[in-house]
């Protein structure tokens, strides 16, 4: 039910970010999604991409500071109130959000999030009929 | 086993009557054979008949290096050129080199120091032992060749270079032991390997590794690849060369010499004598030397002593390894810093890369200080992707460094291999108080 999200440690300094991108653009990565969370000194780069997997290799390979992640993916209708119609499913089950970030696609809102109670979520998510995808589905969009 | 059993099991108050005895009549002689230290005594309006015992040896004026150099080139040599028949001399590149004449006395005595170590670490009479050190100048060829041969073992002089001659040499002649800087002995295996030659067609069981600081690390890497054990052997060319402290197999410390050198620790600052157990700079007075003696030579070099009979059964007190130099002591909000403390806070962290750079500024009229580390590739897991786990890395170091330093640091975590790499120590601090 989860995907596989790229983690990335940035130091928050000229050329680094770019210097990631180029390693993915030459392992023909395609992005799907990013964030970016930051500090003053350094930052979180969170990539959906295809492959995530052999980009997760490549930029190991090239010294880069990377985890794969687990996260969520879901569908949201395009209209008002449907992320916080969302958001309360999980808080009412006593799930925290550690953090989310969304992203237009084909006409389609998609809510990528991750949870500090990955089971949890995924019970809920599948008794609320949420529309959750996987990566080729992501991809195939 | 023991060279000299009298003199390294000696109970800790017949130790101390002999040190004062013998201070006493190093300062005497010193005070009619060197106009140096005759003037600064008398600066201190000192008599020879002050110095009694070896508590008294607070009284005394330290020695620097640079005491050495504004007296290049035989300005502290207190023996007449007659009785002089050996001079070595230390690398000259920031300035004078420093030159120490010895006398026949100070050659024997020497050899039975070298002896005693030689001894604790094993060597006998049976061992075939590699002189690997630098002959010459140097004292550490010479000086362990000395040591060798008086123990009755047979020396092989191989010196510096031509390594690959030295390892077929070692294989060829069942060489058991060798006496070299610990970098070179990490050359020598990666001689072997690029020749072929394993550990199984060596007999090498001991080796003595001195002149260069080295970690517990290098130390497992040279037993596994050569298979021998490895002992610190730790002298300078201003106290006499190699010799003046030695590990036993116990390997807690090295035991000093302490008849012939005796050691204290000072605060590098202040100057003030610091108690057993206390980290600072080593000091050295030389009790027995007719050469060139020394009275508490500074030598730089940052470790604390340790009192108390050793499972070896040896008095002598003990030194900790060399924790760094206090020539890098910073001074940061008045207190002081050493690179070294920084660096075992780091080395004990398992996130991090054992590499750090100190950033000192002053901002405001007030110092500050900065630590950047690398965070390790392999522990940037999906349990650490948040801001919030760095954060608490970040603050836990902080903390860490801050009960070490009695200081406050700003930590950065920076990304794997951005830290510049460099063989110097000086390269670990950027000062920017001084560019400006």
């Amino acid at each position: 039910m989860t995907i596989n999200q790229l983690s990335i440690f940035l130091e928050n300094k000229k050329g680094t970010l770019l210097q990631v991108l180029q390693i993915l653009k030459e392992a023909k990565v395609q992005i799907i999604a990013s964030a970016i969370a930051d500090t003053v000194d350094y930052g979180i780069l969170r990539i959906i991409c295809n492959n995530p997997k052999e980009a997760y290799q490549v930029l190991k390979d090239n010294g880069i500071a990377v985890a794969l992640t687990d996260v969520f993916a879901i569908a949201l209708a395009n209209k008002v109130g449907e992320a916080a119609e969302v958001t309360s499913i999980f808080a009412k089950a006593d799930i925290s959000i550690t953090y989310l970030y969304s992203f237009l696609m084909n006409g389609k809102g998609i809510l990528i999030f991750r949870t500090d109670n990955a089971d949890e979520a995924a019970k809920v998510i599948e008794s609320n009929k949420l529309t959750s995808f996987s990566e080729s589905e992501l991809e195939s969009l | 086993m023991y060279w000299n059993q009298n003199k390294e099991c000696m109970s800790r108050d017949e130790m101390r009557a002999l040190q004062g005895k013998r201070l006493h009549k190093v300062v005497d002689y010193v005070y009619h054979h060197t106009p140096f230290y005759r003037a600064k005594m008398q600066e201190l309006g000192l008599l020879p008949g002050d110095i009694q015992t070896i508590e008294d040896i607070t009284k005394l004026p330290f020695t620097t290096k640079q005491d050495l150099r504004d007296n290049y080139p035989f300005g502290l040599q207190a023996a007449p050129k007659s009785e002089i028949i050996r001079v070595h001399a230390s690398t000259g590149t920031t300035g004078n080199p420093t030159i120490v004449g010895y006398t026949r006395k100070d050659i024997d005595i020497w050899s039975e120091c070298m002896a005693r170590c030689m001894t604790a670490y094993g060597v006998t009479s049976e061992d075939i032992v590699s002189v690997a050190y630098g002959y010459g100048l140097f004292t550490g060829g010479l000086g362990a060749h000395y040591g060798v041969e008086n123990l009755g073992a047979a020396v092989v002089p191989t010196g510096t270079g031509n390594t690959e001659k030295h390892v077929r040499l070692i294989r060829d002649l069942g060489i058991t032991g060798i006496a070299c800087t610990p970098s070179y002995a990490l050359y020598l295996a990666e001689t072997m390997d690029k020749m072929g030659v394993t550990k199984d067609q060596i007999h090498l069981r001991v080796g003595a590794f001195g002149a260069e600081p080295w970690t517990e690390n290098m130390r497992k890497e040279i037993q596994e690849r050569l298979g021998l054990k490895g002992f610190n052997l730790y002298g300078l060319s201003e106290i006499m060369g190699p010799c003046v402290s030695y590990e036993c197999e116990c390997q807690h410390g090295s035991h000093v010499n302490e008849d012939h050198f005796y050691p204290e620790i000072v605060d590098p600052v202040t100057l003030e004598r610091l108690p057993n157990g206390q980290r600072g700079e080593l000091v050295f007075t030389t009790l027995t030397k007719e050469g060139m003696p020394v009275l508490r030579y500074r030598t730089r070099d940052l470790c604390a002593l340790m009192e108390g009979e050793c499972e070896c059964g040896r008095t002598n007190v003990r030194m900790t390894p060399i924790m760094g130099r206090s020539d890098d002591m910073l001074i940061i909000r008045g207190i002081n810093v050493f690179p070294s403390q920084v660096e075992s806070v780091v080395l004990s962290e398992p996130e991090f890369a054992p590499r750090y750079l100190l950033i000192v500024d002053r901002v405001n009229n007030l110092d500050t200080l900065e630590v950047q580390v690398e965070v390790r590739q392999e522990i940037f897991t999906a349990s650490m992707e948040s801001l919030g786990a760095i954060d608490a890395l970040e603050k836990k170091l902080a903390s860490k460094l801050k009960s070490v330093l009695s200081i406050s640091a700003k930590v950065k975590i920076k990304a794997p291999n951005t830290i510049e790499r460099s063989q110097g120590k000086s390269k670990f601090v950027i000062d920017k108080r001084v560019l400006k």
